[in-house]
């Protein structure tokens, strides 16, 4: 088949919430060389059944067969992808920047701008949570990069279609 | 009615009409095999738990049932895998039912515990660990359900030793719900359409049949499609038998090893019909070079093979015999393309059937390729062959024409050593009157030749015939073709007696070291009440023919080494 350009895709899994679920769905992509750049994963209102949001990556045919795969696994209840236009997404994230006095107020101005919030302080550094795209959020990250940062920890995206008006 | 969860357990079987299991004891299956003792469901012992799962391979292909393996916790859930990852790729039913340690011990690395489930997750077509007794009922007729609906697989059912010594209240297990499960037999009627209309178009059309025609029953259907639209048909290793070999329709197989018509075909058809095929690297050569003036109708039950390795013009999801049977129906009101058309078609084909490799026998020595004809004459065609794999498998798949489906069973997919006696045994638990040969090589016999003593232990009269070259014979064929002759690991010199073997076992063993030989030593095998074992000391070097490198595409066709001839003009023997 034609090689063609890989590109990002996020799809959203309704699974059953069954013990190896996550396993079965982890090893089919790893098994089959397909790649996963996050995943995120949490009951829905149905306790049996949780929704799983994988961003992965790859051409259209290696995306075809991803969602064929997926399909074919018992567990699974439904595959949607995740349109590009047309969907919320969004990350959580949580970083951990040491600030001196000095930038203290860079930084809470910045936490402003980008409509986050400092949920733990300290002598030495602020725990900030930022909500958003993942370019939102890489673009927080990029802009406290020169304070020094610690811990980070981010949920991957998660996204719903929309629905039509 | 309260029941234990062995009790449990017989009555499902009960109800799958389940009549053997095949299986291996052990500490956490004990309360299992007291159950099933002198019950009607059969117990065949083997000797090693691999085999146990061949054997329930070879007799789910045999009878077309699913095929039951029952084995303890630890290494004999290990053992399983090979058995398990072979009848994944070849899309065998089966429902193998493993020990495991008592559920309060899972996770403490308790003695014969091994996480099996988690192993078998890629191999499997689903598998369950039960936790509860409560869910050993529906549990089990999902894996019953799962294992024979829609593309055939293993199912793995993990249970753990309380769970089946635990009493519940037993109700038969009416309904089951399976919210996401439900294969698609039926096929859209647009894609159909579109495929008849192609088909009517064409010059240049070829069938090519796979595994998935014998799985769905659909040789008939594919007869009568290929007759109405006169095209040729080939088909993959685990197709063959799906069309019938005497017709003149036939091509003969496809891939690495396949006929010259069959090969040359591919590269210029313009249609290919894939029916129950996933176009394996082994049938497609080099996939940029396969077919590529061809369009693709391509049906399959199951969606992931389509579009897996080749482009399909036309996909058609469903039941491979629904299919056909759709196709022929509107095949026959279709009044399009005369078939005539097709007969400039036809006629190349037939110049490239009559360009076929053949063999050249010799005076002095056993050829490996004379066995098997041999075999197929004095059998008549009519004998359920298994193969072991390598050379063995390839020459029968040659030498061994199948008119009828379901007579050949083979490790296609995995391609496992040790395969055929076990399943061989399987099979002739499913066809007591049948005779049923396992064609071996002197390797891979050795794999799982201790199931001579189950098949001598339960009168199972399997015949063994290996074609004996002291060789790993496949491997070395490749060193002498593209490793300069460096035979590293491929001779086997240290071999059993295989004659004294056989009758240490307790079965016939016979050997035929000349060629006026082979024929007195097959008959008097094939007639033997015992399970019997004949060794025919074959020409050491001799290779499988034509073979096409891999990677390569299918037209680059390789012959033995200076008998190039033997590829043009019609077959010849000295």
């Amino acid at each position: 088949m034609k090689k063609e350009e890989a590109k990002k895709q996020v799809l959203s899994i309704l699974v059953e919430n069954q013990p190896g679920a996550l396993a079965r769905i982890a090893g089919l992509f790893s098994g089959r060389g397909y790649n996963i750049e996050s995943l995120a994963v949490a009951p829905t209102m149905d306790a049996a059944v949780s929704r799983m949001t994988i961003m992965t990556r790859g051409d259209h045919a290696v995306l075809e067969q991803i969602k064929k795969q997926l399909n074919k696994l018992i567990n699974v209840l439904k595959v949607v992808e995740v349109r590009k236009r047309r969907s919320v997404q969004r990350e959580l994230a949580m970083v951990k920047v040491t600030a001196s006095a000095e930038d203290r107020t860079e930084l809470m101005r910045i936490v402003e701008i980008f409509r986050g919030r400092v949920v733990d302080v300290s002598h030495e550094s602020y725990t900030v949570e930022i909500t958003g795209k993942t370019a939102k959020i890489e673009a927080f990250l990029e802009l406290v990069k020169p304070m020094k940062v610690g811990d980070v920890a981010r949920t991957g995206p998660i996204a719903l279609n929309r629905e039509p008006l | 009615m309260r029941l234990k969860g062995t009790q449990i357990l017989k009555e499902v079987l009960r109800e799958e009409e389940v009549e053997v299991v095949f299986g291996l004891p052990g500490g956490t299956v004990i309360d299992i095999y007291d159950e099933l003792l002198g019950s009607e469901i059969r117990n065949i012992v083997v000797r090693h738990e691999q085999a146990a799962v061949h054997a329930a391979d070879g007799y789910a292909r045999a009878a077309g049932k699913v095929g039951v393996s029952l084995v303890t916790s630890g290494p004999g859930a290990t053992n399983t895998v090979s058995g398990i990852a072979s009848a994944y790729m070849d899309s065998v039913p089966l429902v193998v039912l493993c020990g495991q340690v008592p559920t309060y011990l899972i996770g403490n690395d308790a003695f014969q515990e091994v996480d099996i489930s988690g192993i078998t997750r890629p191999c499997t077509k689903h598998n369950y660990l039960v936790r509860r007794v409560e869910d050993l009922a529906r549990i089990l007729k999902e894996a019953f359900h799962i294992a024979r609906s829609g593309r055939p697989g293993p199912v793995l059912v993990d249970l753990p030793k309380d769970v089946m010594c635990a009493r519940t209240r037993y109700r038969p297990v009416e309904r089951l719900e399976l919210k996401s499960y439900r294969p698609v037999y039926d096929p859209k009627c647009k894609p159909l359409a579109r495929a008849v209309e192609l088909i009517g178009r064409s010059r240049r059309p070829l069938v090519l049949a796979g595994g998935g025609v014998l799985l769905s029953g659909a040789s008939a259907e594919l007869r009568a499609f290929a007759r109405k639209i006169r095209a040729p048909v080939t088909s993959t290793l685990m197709g063959l038998g799906a069309f019938p070999a005497s017709d003149p329709l036939w091509i003969g197989m496809l891939g690495m090893h396949g006929t010259r018509a069959a090969n040359m075909s591919t590269a210029s058809c313009d249609l290919l019909i894939a029916v129950g095929a996933r176009f394996d690297d082994r049938v497609t050569g080099k996939v940029d070079a396969f077919a590529r003036q061809a369009e693709i109708i391509h049906i399959d039950i199951d969606p992931t093979s389509i579009r897996k390795n080749v482009p399909a013009t036309v996909p058609i999801v469903g039941d491979c015999r629904v299919a056909l049977q759709k196709l022929n129906r509107l095949l026959a009101r279709d009044n399009g393309s005369p078939p005539e058309s097709r007969q400039a078609w036809l006629q190349e084909i037939d110049a490239w059937k009559r360009g076929q490799v053949r063999y050249r026998r010799r005076e002095n020595v056993i050829k490996p390729q004379q066995v098997i004809e041999e075999l197929f004459r004095l059998t008549a065609g009519e004998a359920i062959i298994t193969t072991e794999v390598g050379q063995n498998q390839m020459w029968t798949a040659q030498y061994y024409p199948f008119d009828e489906p379901n007579r050949l069973i083979t490790s296609g997919g995995l391609g496992c050593m040790g395969f055929g006696l076990p399943a061989a045994i399987g099979a002739q638990v499913a066809s007591p009157d049948r005779l049923v040969v396992d064609v071996a090589g002197d390797g891979s016999i050795q794999m799982n030749i201790q199931e001579l003593a189950t098949a001598v232990q339960y009168g199972l009269p399997v015949k063994v015939v290996i074609l004996n070259n002291r060789y790993l014979g496949m491997v070395r064929q490749w060193q002498e073709l593209f490793y300069d002759r460096r035979y590293a690991g491929t001779p086997v010199d240290v071999a059993p007696d295989f004659v004294k073997l056989a009758e240490a076992y307790g079965a016939q063993g016979l050997r035929a070291l000349t060629p006026d030989e082979v024929v007195p030593v097959l008959e008097k095998g094939l007639c033997s009440r015992k399970p019997a074992l004949m060794d025919f000391r074959v020409a050491r070097e001799e290779g499988v023919y034509p073979m096409v490198p891999a990677g390569a595409p299918l037209t680059r066709m390789l012959t033995a080494p200076g008998e190039e001839d033997l590829l043009e003009g019609p077959a010849r023997r000295a």
